[in-house]
């Protein structure tokens, strides 16, 4: 079976994000990167399933993003991952979800996969776009926020719980298919320090957009980003107390009247 | 050509050993510390993280990682909990070790692989009740007949000698006297489970309290002669060599417990609030902060340096003393500025600062004595000719 993982590099959710002076991104020179937290469930996942169906079957990670993503890849790679496609193109600076869903519709294409594993949304900016619109341009379904997977016996489809609000949703597929995976479907494992050994005679195959057969970045001029800014600073919070609550609530709506001046 | 690069798979072993000591260490330290408990559980975690046998080849299999990798797993382990580190570096600086560079082909094939999967520990005896600093005045005898060594005597204070895994423990006896009159020293392998070994953990500990120490008890213990490691009377060169590597660790020790800490009391300075201000503000404390992150970064740069020279096959004994010495007395200071940051609170349990400021203290006492390090070092400079 061939398992196909997608992989972003993604500011570190602890890291403290400021915007740059331009307003064109965020000051990248202090903080660190990981592998997107959602991704890293996709990881694991395709590493049970290759683990569980046996053979010959591959888990290839595909990544987009600049030098610096290698070492996340071979991160992946070091927990048990087979190999890697890294697009790197210096084109590609800050691609949007349609021009990333092209890439990578391109790249599932010439690789060749039977399912597709990513995180149900990166957390750097949120769009949880991007599985959508490469298994549009696939024309094969997808499964979003995943949080219990099971393969068919044939191998032929898989049953999934996704999670919604309040409860959780039984889906029937069949593959190939796109899973975009959420915190719960299972516990990623560490890369072991053997693993780390092995992960360095792991071939990374780097291309370009000109390898991939594209004269210029894919899906541009739908949307653009214009700009970054702050949110401006919340106000002061204010505590209001007293023995009785109504006498709380009267001093409340005295404030509000002249303080916030909003009754 | 200077280069202060770690290579990607050292920065992905940091990230990947400090996100399995962050999630899996850093929950249970402080109440195994409390129990003074060893916990087989988390050995065997570490094991999977293949933290046993990290400069071993893969034949026997190890991961042959060499020793900056080795150094910054126990570095990241001490970052989070002393203890942990301590089990780490022992099984693999003192136990691993000396059979790995000693021992004969039949040895290593024995014991390598199943002291590199964690399932059993080595530890190496060496210090005894009458012989502690002058680590060559031996009292434990092995004698030679009809081909069996038969040991008398004890050691102390020899971690992971006595726990439900500890599977073999080396040996320094005495086992004749040199043309010099001095005692001939030799290093003989004494599974745990030979008749007429006694091993009593020790309790009672200030610091690594979750870590395993034994003393132990040989009478008449009979061992085949080929339990020999390497030749009669290599013994105390065998000795000098592992503690030159081991001090490389426990180095680590120090640099990672100094960062932990560290951290632990910059975190706090930056909440605590006192006179409407925080505390991280006011410049005592930050100073203080301030001197901790220099010294920090000049430990870290002398230990890698003193690593780089060993896998480089270069002379690193002075070196590593060097490092060993400047690392545990960093550790020192900045716990014990962490600990003052922390005012009251860092007095407490509570606050892991407190379980640095114990574990730091071994530091200057294990594998060599702070004076000892600074006597291997006036040494190298010629100063005792
Ligand atoms: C938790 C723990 C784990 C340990 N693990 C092991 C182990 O796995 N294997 C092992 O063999 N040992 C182990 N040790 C023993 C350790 O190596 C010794 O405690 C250490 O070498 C010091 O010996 P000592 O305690 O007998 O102190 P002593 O040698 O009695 O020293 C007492 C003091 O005198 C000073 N002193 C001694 N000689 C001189 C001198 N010539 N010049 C100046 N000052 C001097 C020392 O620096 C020290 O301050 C462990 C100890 C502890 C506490
Ligand atoms: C065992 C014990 C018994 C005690 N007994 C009593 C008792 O009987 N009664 C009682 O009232 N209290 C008692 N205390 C409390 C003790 O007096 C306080 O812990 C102490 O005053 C420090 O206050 P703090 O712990 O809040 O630390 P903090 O005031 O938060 O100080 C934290 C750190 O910041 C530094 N710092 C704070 N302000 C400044 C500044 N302006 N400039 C530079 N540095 C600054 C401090 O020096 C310290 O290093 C006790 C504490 C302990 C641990």
């Amino acid at each position: 079976m061939k398992i196909i993982v997608l992989l972003k590099r993604v500011p570190d959710t602890e890291a403290r994000i400021l915007i740059n002076q331009e307003g064109t991104g965020i000051r990248e020179d202090d903080i660190k990167f990981v592998i997107n937290p959602y991704d890293e469930y996709a990881i694991e996942e395709g590493l049970r399933l290759k683990e569980k169906v046996g053979g010959d079957s591959k888990v290839t990670v595909v990544c987009i993003g600049s030098e610096e993503s290698a070492e996340l890849i071979r991160t992946a790679l070091a927990m048990g991952a087979d190999d890697a496609v890294h697009v790197c193109d210096p084109a590609l600076k800050k691609p949007g979800p349609f021009t990333s869903g092209a890439i990578l519709a391109k790249v599932l294409q010439d690789e060749g996969f039977d399912i597709v594993f990513c995180g149900k949304q990166a957390i750097d900016d949120d769009m949880a776009q991007v599985q959508a619109i490469t298994a549009e341009i696939l024309d094969i379904p997808q499964v979003n926020v995943a949080v219990v997977f099971e393969i068919s016996d044939d191998h032929s489809s898989a049953v999934l719980n996704r999670r919604i609000e309040g409860g959780d949703e039984r889906v029937e597929t069949k593959l190939p298919v796109i899973i975009s995976c959420e915190k719960g479907l299972n516990e990623p494992r560490y890369a072991s320090l053997p693993g780390i050994m092995k992960a360095k005679k792991k071939e990374i195959r780097k291309k370009t957009l000109a390898d991939l057969g594209f004269d210029s970045a894919p899906g541009g001029g739908r949307s653009e980003i214009l700009k970054w800014f702050p949110l401006p600073k919340g106000g002061e919070c204010k505590m209001v107390e007293a023995e009785e609550i109504k006498d709380a609530a009267a001093e409340l709506v005295k404030l509000l009247r002249e303080e916030a001046k909003v009754l | 050509m200077l280069n202060f690069d770690l290579a990607e798979e050292q920065q992905i072993l940091r990230e990947s050993v400090r996100d399995f000591a962050e999630n899996e260490i850093k929950p249970i330290a402080e109440e195994l510390d409390e129990k003074e408990e060893f916990s087989l559980d988390l050995v065997k975690k570490m094991a999977g993280m293949g933290l046993f046998g990290m400069f071993v080849s893969e034949e026997y299999g190890g991961i042959d990682a060499g020793y900056i990798s080795y150094v910054i797993a126990v570095e990241e382990l001490s970052r989070i909990d002393g203890s942990a580190a301590a089990t780490v570096a022992a099984a693999n600086s003192l136990g691993i070790g000396p059979i790995f560079y000693y021992g004969s082909e039949e040895q290593k094939q024995e014991w390598l692989p199943k002291l590199c999967t964690g399932e059993t520990l080595a530890s190496f005896g060496l210090t005894e009740p009458n012989a502690g600093s002058d680590a060559g005045a031996t009292q434990t005898t092995a004698e030679l007949k009809d081909g069996e060594w038969t040991i008398n005597g004890s050691k102390i204070f020899i971690t992971n000698s006595a726990s439900p895994i500890s599977g073999l423990i080396i040996v320094q006896a005495k086992t004749g006297v040199t043309s010099k009159g001095k005692n001939e020293l030799s290093c003989i392998l004494v599974p745990n489970d030979t008749p007429g070994v006694t091993a009593k953990e020790m309790h009672g500990k200030m610091m690594w309290r979750s870590s395993n120490t034994g003393e132990l008890y040989f009478e008449d213990v009979r061992v085949p002669e080929k339990n020999l490691l390497g030749e009669k009377g290599t013994g105390f060169r065998q000795m000098l060599a592992t503690l030159d590597r081991g001090r490389l660790a426990i180095a680590a020790m120090g640099l990672g417990g100094a960062q932990g800490a560290f951290e632990l009391a910059l975190t706090y300075s930056k909440e605590r609030n006192q006179f409407g201000r925080t505390i991280s503000s006011f410049q005592a404390n930050a100073f203080k902060l301030a001197d901790m992150a220099m010294e920090i970064e000049a430990a870290r740069n002398l230990l890698y340096k003193a690593c780089w020279l060993c896998d480089e096959g270069r002379p690193f004994s002075m070196e590593a003393a060097m490092a060993k010495l400047y690392c545990s007395e960093v550790m020192r200071r900045v716990v014990n500025e962490a600990v003052q940051i922390h005012g009251g609170y860092g007095l407490m349990r509570e606050y892991q600062v407190e379980r640095f400021f114990r574990d730091q203290k071994l530091l200057e006492i294990g594998e060599g004595t702070s004076e000892i390090q600074r006597i291997v070092i006036a040494r190298k400079l010629g100063c005792f000719e």
